[in-house]
């Protein structure tokens, strides 16, 4: 086979950002889903509505940010708010269409951990933690997840439960009172998967050209199911692999540029 | 509100086995603030932050702190904090005590500690295992009006919490403007409330909705340009995020942070003289 032409976080990434219909209010999380959303607002999507959770909304930046709160994310951002006002009146409120989140470990029914590999007392990884993705995952109208499919990552058992997707499934997420829809899609770098409509057990729904199943199913720790009709998703059109690769070059750019700091006294 | 040395302030005002929140979502982190309190070596603290930063990894790793109360502990956009995961992993160079939030229990611990409430209410609905970790301390009761689950989250009132912010006038009143994050609720949780600033001004030219911490709230101010450094003060510096990026390196050895801290933090006066030794002071 020879090289597609695109890296696989390129496809993940265009994968991503053609989820978000036009218009969509979107709470973003920084990396892959940050390249997404703001790839989205630059193609198919103008008025997408950013909210990152330093309490910029409708931000509209240049450039990436490195972190989620990033001057440029004030500069270029409608309205700043507190942080408990971001998270209360917003998010909590109801006012999310859709939530964006990776994490190190996801299991078959879209649940999430970003809190620890191994034993919660004596950890193997301690890794960040919850920040805003539990209230994320409860509050969106819908989530979309982000992350590299491979055996370690896409678990039998998570070794912690950060943040819930659709619990046990077959409507226990309903039951518990979570006001948002959960995951509506699992993004990766082998394609795409999508809970089955009775189960909420996450099946693969899409692969992109030149992946088998075999392949997706290898990098997955549970026996992964196949939908009834398997999409094959196209190459990324040629104008949205050339506007990320805008994007990322300006973003390099500006991170490179030094900083000057006048001590006045 | 006494207008003191950042030494003398951080002296007076921060003492061993205090509680102590160093505020700032992204913006506006008092590193300079924090690297005194490395200086005058101060231990056991109980640290508090809603995103501990490269400064709580400098703190932890200098062994100032025995406890971190926190939401998200990385590098943002990097990956890991390599001094709070050795002290996590393998208790280096003492063993951590953690109670960890999400960002939104965090924040309403803060604003229930700034409102003189016991606790803060949201709605519940899902149990995470953040329920039940040794230090959670979340509790559930029902709404009286509604029967509604609701998730109580204990206030937090430090001892002390410090902040940087743009600019302090005359009469001692301090502006924060751009990304605020939970840093007026975190300020008015507190007992104490220091304050570091880019600059004195006779008046603030605040706008009517400006954040505007009143003179009388504040226990002690000290003027600190670049004081954000690495991260960033809106209209004065940009965050550094090629250090940020430079810190993965740096941290990830015991030996190769001790010898930066040496250097760059213990071996300098100040922090002007450390902005100078980065190469970042014009």
């Amino acid at each position: 086979m020879t090289a597609p032409g695109y890296t696989p976080d390129e496809i993940m990434t265009v994968t991503a950002a053609r989820h978000l219909r036009d218009g969509a209010v979107c709470f973003v999380g920084i990396g892959l889903p940050s390249a997404a959303c703001n790839l989205a607002r630059m193609t198919h999507a103008p008025r997408l509505v950013l909210i990152y959770e330093s309490g910029t909304v409708a931000t509209k930046p240049t450039v990436l940010p490195l972190s989620i709160g990033d001057g440029e994310l004030a500069e270029t951002a409608t309205a700043i708010v507190p942080l408990p006002e971001i998270f209360a009146h917003y998010l909590q409120r109801g006012r999310v269409d859709v939530g964006f989140l990776g994490a190190a470990q996801i299991d078959a029914f879209g649940n999430l951990n970003s809190t620890v590999i191994g034993d919660y007392a004596q950890p193997g990884v301690r890794l960040p933690g919850a920040g805003g993705a539990p209230e994320i995952a409860t509050y969106a109208r819908e989530v979309l997840v982000i992350m590299k499919q491979t055996p370690r990552s896409f678990v039998p058992r998570l070794d912690f439960l950060t943040s819930a997707g659709y619990l046990t499934g077959s409507g226990a997420r309903a039951a518990s009172g979570s006001p948002g829809g959960g995951p509506r899609a699992v993004i990766t770098d082998f394609g795409v998967l999508r809970p089955r409509p009775a189960t909420q057990e996450l099946e693969l729904a899409a692969l992109y050209p030149g992946i088998s199943v075999d392949a997706a199913r290898a990098a997955t720790g549970w026996p992964l199911g196949v939908a009834e009709h398997l999409e094959i998703l196209p190459a990324p059109p040629r104008a949205d692999l050339e506007a990320l690769r805008d994007l990322e070059s300006r973003t390099r750019e500006a991170q490179a540029r030094p900083i000057r700091i006048n001590l006045r006294n | 509100m006494p207008l003191l040395p950042l030494t003398e302030a951080i002296a007076t005002h921060v003492h061993d086995g205090d509680s102590v929140a160093l505020e700032g979502f992204t913006h506006l982190i008092p590193f300079a603030a924090g690297h005194e309190i490395i200086r005058l070596k101060r231990r056991s603290l109980h640290l508090i932050r809603m995103t501990p930063d490269l400064i709580y990894d400098q703190l932890i790793g200098m062994g100032c702190a025995t406890r971190l109360t926190f939401s998200w502990g990385g590098n943002p956009g990097v990956g890991s904090l390599h001094r709070l995961r050795d002290a996590v992993e393998r208790q280096w160079p003492q063993p951590l005590t953690l109670s960890e939030f999400s960002h939104a229990e965090l924040a309403l611990a803060y604003q229930a500690g700034a409102s003189g409430m016991s606790c803060g209410l949201m709605p519940h609905h899902a149990d995470t295992d953040l329920t039940r970790v040794p230090g959670a301390r979340l509790s559930t009761v029902r709404c009286p009006f509604t029967g509604q689950l609701l998730t109580a989250v204990p206030a937090i009132n430090p001892d002390v919490t410090i902040l940087h912010a743009q600019q302090i006038d005359a009469e001692g009143n301090v502006l924060i403007r751009g990304i605020v994050g939970a840093a007026k609720e975190a300020a008015l949780a507190a007992r104490r409330v220091l304050v570091t600033v880019e600059e004195r001004v006779e008046r603030l030219r605040a706008d009517l909705n400006a954040v505007v911490l009143p003179s009388w709230l504040i226990s002690a101010a000290s003027i600190v340009p670049g004081g954000a450094y690495p991260s960033y003060a809106q209209g004065y510096y940009p965050r550094d995020n090629r250090f940020y990026l430079a810190w993965d390196a740096i941290a990830r050895d015991r030996r190769t942070f001790t010898a930066w801290m040496e250097r760059h933090v213990l071996g300098v006066a100040d922090h002007a003289a450390l902005l100078r030794a980065l190469g970042v002071a014009a």
